[in-house]
C-alpha cells in the first residue's frame, strides 16, 4: 500500500474496529480510512467521471460515516455500509451537476431496437487477449461513463464491485426486480456502446 | 407442459433478448435454457448479440483489477478534513 502507513492490525477484526469507532479512537477512523477509502473513491470517480467531483464524495462519505457511526447496526459489512452512503452521495451530486447544466442526458429506454443486431464480427477484443492494455481500459471506463446514471450505479456496483443483485438492491435502495431491470438494460447499453470495438 | 415447451422452440428473437440476462447469471429455468440455446443455434443475429454481450461483460470484469487508484494528495487532504493529520507525514517523500 503507498501513501500514509497505518498500522491495520491494530484491530483483529471488524468487530473491534467499529467498538473502537464508537468511542471515537483517532486511530480506528485511520484505520477505516486507509482500508476502505481506495474503493469508496474508485466507485466515486467512476459514478462522475470527475476527480474533483470524486474527491468531495469521498470527504462527505467519511464524514458522514464518522458521525453517524453510532447508528451503524452491523447488518450489512462496514464497506457495503460505506459503499452505500458513497454510491448516495455520488448521485446527488450527479443531480446537482444535472441542474447546474442543461441536460442532455439521454432518456433511459429498453435497449433492443434495431441497432442491437448491428453485425459484429468476432476482432481485436477477444476475451483471450491477455492483460488489458491501457487503452482499452480507457475505451471500457468512456464507455460505462456514457451509461445513463440510475443504470451506472447498478452496473458498476454488480459488475465491478461484484456484489449481488440482492446487496446491490439494498445499497440503492431499490427492490431486487428494479435492480435485475437496470442491470439488464446497462448491460445491453454498453454492449451497443462497444459494438464498434467489438468488431 | 409438454405443448408449451414445444412452443418454446420457437422463441422470438424478442424472448431471447428477455432472458438473455437471466440466462447468462445461471438464473434461467432449464427448459427456457434449452429453447434459447435451440434458438441460439439457428438465429445469428441473436448468436451476435450474445457473444458480443459476453465478450463485454468479460471486459468489465477485467476492470475488478484495475481500480482507480487512490492519489496520495487525495489521501492526506482526506485525513486531513477528518482531523486525522496526526497520522500525516510531515513531508512526503
Ligand atoms: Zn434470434
Amino acid at each position: 500500500m503507498t501513501g500514509i502507513e497505518i498500522d491495520l492490525d491494530i484491530y483483529p477484526d471488524e468487530a473491534s474496529l467499529l467498538e473502537a469507532l464508537k468511542r471515537g479512537e483517532p486511530e480506528a477512523c485511520a484505520c477505516l480510512v486507509k482500508q476502505y477509502a481506495p474503493r469508496v473513491y474508485a466507485i466515486a470517480i467512476r459514478m462522475l467521471n470527475d476527480p474533483d467531483d470524486a474527491e468531495e464524495v469521498l470527504q462527505e462519505t467519511f464524514i458522514s460515516a464518522c458521525k453517524n457511526i453510532h447508528k451503524f447496526e452491523g447488518r450489512s459489512a462496514l464497506g457495503t455500509w460505506l459503499h452505500r452512503i458513497a454510491t448516495n452521495a455520488a448521485l446527488m451530486h450527479l443531480r446537482k451537476r444535472k441542474h447546474r447544466e442543461v441536460s442532455l442526458d439521454e432518456p433511459i429506454e429498453m435497449a433492443g431496437g434495431e441497432d442491437i443486431y448491428r453485425e459484429v464480427e468476432d476482432g481485436s477484443l477477444a476475451p483471450d487477449d491477455h492483460a488489458m492494455n491501457s487503452e482499452v481500459r480507457d475505451m471500457l471506463e468512456k464507455a460505462i461513463a456514457q451509461l445513463p446514471e440510475t443504470l451506472r450505479a447498478v452496473f458498476i456496483l454488480r459488475e465491478i464491485e461484484g456484489y449481488s443483485t440482492e446487496e446491490t438492491a439494498n445499497i440503492l435502495g431499490i427492490s431486487v426486480s428494479a435492480t435485475k431491470v437496470r442491470l439488464h438494460r446497462a448491460r445491453l447499453r454498453l454492449r451497443e456502446l462497444l459494438a464498434p470495438y467489438l468488431a | 407442459m409438454s405443448a408449451q415447451s414445444q412452443h418454446t422452440h420457437t422463441n422470438s428473437c424478442h424472448e431471447v433478448l428477455a432472458h438473455l440476462n437471466d440466462y447468462i447469471d445461471g438464473e434461467l429455468a432449464p427448459e427456457l435454457c434449452e429453447a434459447l440455446e435451440a434458438h441460439l443455434e439457428v438465429c445469428e443475429d441473436c448468436r451476435v448479440v450474445f457473444d458480443t454481450l459476453n465478450k463485454t461483460l468479460y471486459l468489465v470484469h477485467q476492470l475488478r483489477n484495475t481500480s482507480p487508484q487512490l492519489p496520495e494528495t487525495v489521501e492526506y487532504r482526506l485525513f486531513a478534513v477528518l482531523n486525522l493529520e496526526q497520522f500525516v507525514p510531515k513531508k512526503p517523500e
